[in-house]
């Protein structure tokens, strides 16, 4: 038990590390070992899958992704845009309203059943598998559909159009 | 005869009708023939009428007949309809009202022949015929208020006819007005009638009313609206004073209307509802006191007014007052028999100035006249007889109907007995002053005017006559017993005051105090026309022109009492104020304001909005995270 | 394993939900205070990790596997949609040569 709370804590503390850090490459490295610590969470749940899937999908590729782009784009802390100090504290403040009334609306601060896990067995690869092809079976082809579309998107976007013009 | 009735006041408006619409394209001769022929005809059927009521009367019935004609309102309690009520006093008035019409119609086909809008002219004394007699046939409340508020508009349109002229124009518009303050009295008193006794026919109110105790509040108040309506018709304290600027009309009108018909509707009207009055002897208190303190206030002004046609409108104010003492003093049949002798002479008066005027070239001025009773034989002869019933001298018809009167006063209250007869000495004076000032000495004017002075065409000289005729022997219709007379008007009449005089008590009065009386009134009467003649004739007085300086008496008299200027201050100024202030503070900013503003806001906030699209992301995704914080607020408190 | 089942036995649903909107809220923090498109894109990508691990929670204690199944596809949406989103903010690069968030302000009223 206590190994979820200070696998929470370091998700929080990283997490806020990501967004106030100037250099947009320390950014994208704490929020990868945000995600690490996300998939210790999967673990605890016994979601193996999700776990796997999670290192290999957002650590591997999207940050991946993200920091090419930075590469690309050349981007350092000087070249980094301020906010004004009234704007970061309305948006600290917003953020803190989103808070309170996500935890109100929820209830979190009531006592609750504490989570027991009904079926250990259905984070396995195997159990998943199962019922993502029998149940969701049309999503997930569909799915690979949207993967296409996005990577053909992503492609005529990002092409060069400079020899055009 | 009777169930012709419906065609009396028809054929008046059937005359208005074709005269109106076709006043561009009928000859002249054929408008006169029109507009005066239909008034005959209803005069030959009013003398059917009559004649039917009159044998009626004899075999000893009451006379009274009801014709409806049609159902005009039916709205919840309210009924009313259109129906005519025919009565001694209805059938008296129509003879008055038709026959006098007609005279005064044929007269008009002479005074107005050089005039543009003749066809016009007639067609409005038709109209104002027809409504006249709508007033006097009426069998209900409702029928009358269409009468009064008739006569009152085609007064207007009668007495603004020169309405390019904006003198004449401001007249008839106060005259307009006047009567309108009278008339909500009117419509106030009609509500509470049909309030109370849940009905606007004169039978089912006056017969419930006869059950109601002396002094009944309701009834009280009632009648002070009858009388304060009566006052704005019939031109008594306080609204009075259009009846002098309504000269301002064609004399013809002046007759008709303003002497003969129309101000005596509130007299009629009064007469008609005696049982509510007699019922509220404060009223009748409120009634005397009032039309004795309007006889001699309009007799004072009289005394220096130097326009003819004035002096016969104060003259007329005068006599007004004196019907109104009657009826204030329970002469009910006293006060309309003055009313039909008032109408002879009164309109036999001002034809006769008419007659004058056009004589001298529409000079109004007594000043500038004189001498002209060689030129104007018929015309002189005429108006003597009527300024001697006016003044009240035996045997003339003015006596006889100014006595009784006088009588019935004196029984009441010897006070208004002595106003009374102070007037009655004004009356004299300054009838006869206008008399020998127009008539007598030799002629004041220019030479142009005396070269053009004659007598007036037969069209103008014959209803003169017939009229004269009347006024001298119209005191026989009710000669009281003191003189042996049979009090035929009276016992007439009677069936319709019966209930009044019961609750009033009858008239008692030594016949040695009636010989007093009458001896008195008269010898007094005749001492004032000696002192005029003295004064205009053989002194040769002539009225100071204008800027002399005069006497404070003279001048209060002079100037009319200043009445008019009284109301200037406290009535007309006020309102205007009040009407600016209306218009630049409720209306220009107040209402357009809120406009305005509704206006402008929307503008304002648009552009304000316009602020929130500042192209800046950030914010635009601020504002969303603020959204959904608070849609989930509104989620928690709401379920 | 067993111990791990056992290690996560205990913990209230509730803190798993304040875990999540807690992390939640820092990346709204994040979208808000930060002018470079791609850490607030990299924020977007922290809002919709918490709420992946908010529904696998879900999951385990209901015991019902389609809440693993949404996480699944909300995985390969979140890939495709930062290859979108980046192709984008490369092109915004390439034609105001900044990626300041700020600089887009065209839609300006």
């Amino acid at each position: 038990m206590s190994v979820f709370y200070f696998v929470a804590f370091l998700s929080v503390f990283f997490a806020l590390m990501t967004i106030f850090t100037k250099n947009p490459v320390h950014s994208v490295l704490y929020l990868v070992i945000t995600f690490f610590t996300f998939t210790v969470h999967y673990i605890l749940l016994n979601a193996q899958f999700l776990a796997v899937v999670n290192f290999i999908v957002y650590m591997g590729a999207i940050m991946v992704l993200f920091l090419f782009v930075l590469m690309l784009l050349n981007l350092n802390k000087d070249t980094e845009p301020l906010k004004s100090n009234l704007v970061k504290f309305m948006g600290v403040i917003a953020g803190m309203c989103i808070l309170v009334t996500l935890a109100g609306s929820f209830r979190v601060l009531e006592t609750s059943q504490p989570v027991v896990l009904k079926d250990p067995d259905i984070g396995l690869v195997g159990n998943l598998g199962k019922v993502l092809f029998s149940e969701f079976l049309l999503p997930f082809e569909i799915s690979s559909i949207l993967l296409l579309t996005a990577m053909i998107g992503a492609v005529l976007l990002a092409k060069n159009e400079a020899k055009k013009a | 005869m009777i169930e012709l009735v419906w065609l009396i006041p028809l054929l008046p408006l059937i005359g208005f009708l074709i005269n109106g619409l076709g006043r561009n394209v009928l000859p002249k001769p054929l408008v006169g023939i029109i507009g005066s022929g239909v008034v005959l005809v209803s005069f030959f059927l009013s003398c059917g009428v009559f004649s039917a009521v009159y044998a009626a009367r004899q075999a000893g019935e009451q006379g009274s007949f009801v014709q409806p004609l049609f159902e005009w309102i039916r709205a919840g309690n309210l009924e009313v309809s259109l129906s005519f009520l025919i009565d001694p006093l209805s059938a008296v008035m129509l003879l008055i009202v038709t026959g006098i019409g007609f005279l005064i119609h044929i007269y008009s086909i002479g005074y107005m022949n050089h005039d543009s809008g003749f066809a016009k002219f007639f067609s409005y004394l038709n109209l104002f015929i027809f409504f006249m007699l709508l007033l006097v046939l009426g069998s209900n409340y409702a029928v009358m208020f269409i009468g009064w508020e008739g006569v009152g508009l085609c007064s207007y349109l009668l007495i603004g006819f020169w309405f390019k002229n904006t003198a004449y124009a401001a007249a008839a518009k106060k005259a307009f007005v006047m009567n309108r303050i009278g008339d909500l009295g009117f419509l106030l008193a009609v509500f509470l009638i049909f309030t109370t006794f849940g009905t606007l026919e004169f039978a089912g109110v006056f017969s419930k009313a006869a059950g109601m105790p002396m002094g009944d509040a309701t009834l009280l108040l009632t009648t002070l609206l009858l009388f304060i309506a009566a006052t704005g018709k019939s031109a008594q304290i306080p609204l009075f004073t259009w009846l002098p600027d309504a000269m301002a009309g064609p004399t013809p009108v002046s007759a008709l209307i303003h002497a003969a018909t129309m101000v005596t509707a509130g007299i009629y009207m009064i007469a008609r509802s005696n049982i509510l009055f007699a019922l509220s002897p404060f009223t009748m208190q409120v009634i005397a006191v009032i039309g004795v303190c309007t006889a001699l206030l309009a007799a004072a002004i009289a005394v220096t007014q130097n326009d003819i046609k004035k002096v016969l409108a104060y003259s007329t104010v005068s006599q007004l007052g004196y019907m109104f003492l009657g009826l204030g003093v329970g002469a009910f049949t006293g006060a309309f028999f003055h009313v039909i002798t008032h109408a002879f002479f009164k309109a036999l008066l001002f034809l006769g100035a008419g007659s004058v005027i056009h004589a001298v070239s529409n000079e109004q001025d007594m000043r500038a006249m004189g001498g002209l009773k060689r030129r104007l034989p018929v015309t002189y002869v005429t108006m003597l007889i009527g300024t001697i019933a006016i003044a009240g001298i035996p045997p003339l018809s003015g006596f006889f109907s100014k006595d009784e009167i006088l009588a019935h006063a004196f029984e009441a209250n010897k006070l208004l007995w002595i106003l009374g007869f102070v007037g009655a000495l004004f009356t004299a004076f300054y009838m006869f002053r206008m008399l020998f000032l127009t008539f007598f000495g030799s002629f004041r004017g220019t030479q142009e005017q005396a070269a053009h002075l004659h007598e007036s065409p037969a069209t103008m000289t014959v209803p003169l006559i017939v009229l004269a005729v009347l006024a001298a022997i119209g005191g026989l219709l009710n000669v009281p017993e003191a003189l042996g007379g049979g009090h035929a008007l009276a016992s007439f009449l009677a069936p319709v005051f019966a209930e009044s005089v019961a609750k009033t008590g009858e008239f008692h009065l030594e016949h040695s105090t009636e010989y007093l009386l009458m001896g008195i009134s008269a010898l007094a009467a005749i001492i004032m026309v000696i002192v005029a003649y003295r004064q205009y004739v053989t002194k040769e007085m002539v009225p100071a022109a204008e800027g002399t300086p005069r006497g404070f008496l003279s001048r209060l008299s002079y100037h009319k009492f200043y009445v008019d200027e009284i109301y200037d201050v406290l009535v007309v100024r006020p309102l205007n104020a009040l009407s600016v202030f209306f218009y630049r503070v409720v209306d220009r900013s107040g209402i357009d304001g809120i406009v305005n503003a509704l206006g402008k806001s929307a503008g304002e906030s648009g552009r304000g909005i316009r602020l929130l699209q500042s192209g800046n992301v950030g914010s635009y995704i601020f504002m969303m995270v603020i959204a959904v914080v608070m849609l989930l607020i509104y989620g928690i408190f709401n379920g | 394993m067993e111990t791990v089942i056992q290690n996560i036995q205990g913990v209230p649903l509730n803190h798993y939900i304040l875990f999540c909107s807690l992390i939640f809220s820092i990346g709204v923090i994040g979208v808000l205070i930060r002018r470079n498109v791609i850490i607030i894109m990299m924020s977007v990508e922290l809002m919709l990790n918490s709420v992946n691990l908010l529904l696998a929670a879900f999951s385990a204690y209901k015991g019902d596997a389609s809440g693993q199944v949404f996480v699944f596809f909300i995985m390969a949406l979140a890939a495709a949609e930062v290859a979108v989103g980046l192709a984008i903010i490369v092109m915004v690069y390439r034609n105001t040569r900044s990626v300041d968030i700020n600089a887009l302000n065209r839609l300006r009223g």
